[in-house]
């Protein structure tokens, strides 16, 4: 579906108005004014919220890499392969339902501080999405259209390039858009524990160690913008590179 | 320019689809395969284009042995050859692309590699210009198959293998098709050779008919049918009579 410019224009001013209204009508710290916000937003940027929102930023980007290439490979294997698929399927299947972000804790626990427990846990939610989605795409190519680029001259690296690549990139991006936010959600829950940055951290300190609400706030919108940027970029991408999907 | 020479080919269940088969064909010849369905039709297709290795004898083709797909053979399948993701125009020009993205090997590409990049004249022959930017799900069967040729010819082929090209096309398409494709062949002096199960088509196309049989094929059947091959053949009482021929044998076997 696209949607035009003037209209996300207007929702943005519509959940402002709305925030606006709230923080009128519970008139407590507890909610400041979209404009309060904005303030401290731009103020708590320079003086750090940025940062934040880079190692977030950073968090997610590294993760959403690493499972595309770890992922997509695999999956296309799986889909290429019935054989294979017959023996791995099974543990896919039982695997892909748990909800990954119970496995926090744990993962924490091995991984320790530092950057790899939080890309390790958006990894495997992205992981399995992509793995599955792109094994079903793969697993619909015909053996005729192989055959037939095989024909022309493609060898295997020719078929990866031609066939394979770009017949896994809408999975990919379905995957990508399906569990963004919930990616974005769990590492706020990763970026609770064991570290001094990100926006996880920034929110639930300035939330509940500081209460400073018009700060927490910012971050609350620098994680949406977070969201919002993944989302938008995904989008843009499969209007650019899938079309071919939504003409009719 | 093809020679098969005392061909085995079994798949792994059922009994064996070729014995001792042996089959030449010459430069420049219209041969259309003609079989009922599992008589073999599109392994020995497959077998011509290298897709597929018999378990013993020998294909040669032009000389030397037939050990992989010849990048100089052009292959068209029944549907689904061509890649949705891609317009009409870049579905053409894909076989160029995997040319240079090997460079001309003489394995994935002929070695000396003098393709003239003349895919807009191609697709002006097959009238797909005005569909040039559309995606195959975009087009009818016989565009899609129109620009399954195109997408062939590009590659200035010297041999071209079709498996069923016309089968799901109706009837006028279909006709219109097999002219075409028969003008394209004589015109750039190509070997063809179609694989049909329609009595019909086998006889409007083919300047020489091999009938296959149900499996082992042992010696190959050949029919010629050299008045073949203009537009008003169709009505000709030659033509009907080769029809009522071939049905005949084909009942016998």
């Amino acid at each position: 579906m696209k949607i035009q410019k003037r209209h996300l224009l207007l929702a943005i001013l519509a959940l402002i108005a709305i925030w606006q209204l709230f923080s009128w009508i519970i008139n407590r710290p507890i909610l400041p004014s979209p404009i309060v916000v904005g303030q401290v937003f731009i103020e708590e940027l320079q003086a750090g919220l940025i940062d934040h929102f880079l190692a977030s930023l950073w968090r997610v980007l590294a993760s959403t890499a690493l499972a595309i290439l770890i992922a997509a490979p695999l999956g296309l294997i799986l889909g290429q392969s019935k054989r294979l698929n017959r023996v791995i399927s099974p543990v896919i299947y039982l695997v892909y339902p748990i909800p990954k972000v119970v496995l926090v804790p744990i993962i924490l626990l091995i991984l320790g501080v530092g950057d790899l427990p939080k890309i390790a846990i958006i990894f495997l939610i992205l992981f399995f999405q992509i793995l599955v989605l792109v094994r079903d795409q793969a697993a619909s190519l015909r053996p005729e259209l192989i055959q037939s680029v095989r024909s022309i001259g493609a060898g295997r690296r020719a078929l990866f390039r031609f066939v394979y690549i770009p017949a896994s990139l809408p999975a990919v991006l379905t995957a990508l858009r399906q569990s963004i936010g919930t990616a974005v959600a769990v590492l706020y829950i990763a970026e609770l524990f064991a570290t001094q940055q990100g926006l996880g951290y920034y929110i639930y300190l300035n939330g509940s160690t500081l209460f400073n609400y018009p700060a927490m706030y910012a971050g609350v919108v620098a994680m949406s913008i977070l969201g919002f940027g993944l989302y938008f970029s995904v989008d843009w991408l499969e209007s650019r590179f899938c079309n071919w999907q939504f003409v009719t | 320019m093809i020679q098969i020479d005392s061909v085995n080919y079994t798949y792994q269940q059922g009994p064996p689809v070729f014995e001792g088969f042996n089959w030449f064909v010459d430069r420049g010849d219209a041969w259309v395969i003609l079989g009922p369905s599992g008589c073999g039709k599109t392994t020995l297709l497959y077998l011509v284009a290298g897709i597929i290795t018999p378990q013993s004898g020998i294909i040669e083709i032009d000389g030397q042995a037939l050990t992989r797909p010849r990048p100089q053979s052009g292959l068209i399948l029944q549907d689904y050859g061509l890649l949705p993701w891609a317009t009409v125009k870049q579905n053409a020009e894909l076989g160029l692309r995997v040319r240079t993205f090997y460079g001309p090997d003489g394995k994935h590409a002929p070695s000396n590699n003098q393709d003239s990049p003349d895919v807009d004249h191609w697709l002006g022959r097959l009238g797909l210009t005005t569909q040039a930017d559309k995606y195959p799900g975009q087009l009818s069967g016989g565009q899609r198959q129109r620009t399954a040729i195109a997408r062939t010819l590009v590659l200035n082929p010297d041999l071209l293998l079709m498996d069923e090209p016309f089968s799901s096309l109706d009837a006028p398409t279909r006709e219109s098709l097999q002219l075409l494709t028969l003008e394209l062949v004589s015109e750039k002096k190509i070997t063809l050779i179609l694989v049909t199960h329609s009595i019909e088509e086998a006889a409007f196309v083919g300047k020489k008919i091999l009938l296959l049989k149900k499996p082992p094929n042992k010696k190959a059947v050949i029919i010629d049918n050299f008045s073949s091959g203009t537009e008003d053949y169709r009505d000709s009482d030659e033509y009907r009579q080769l029809c009522r021929e071939l049905r005949n044998r084909m009942d016998e076997i």
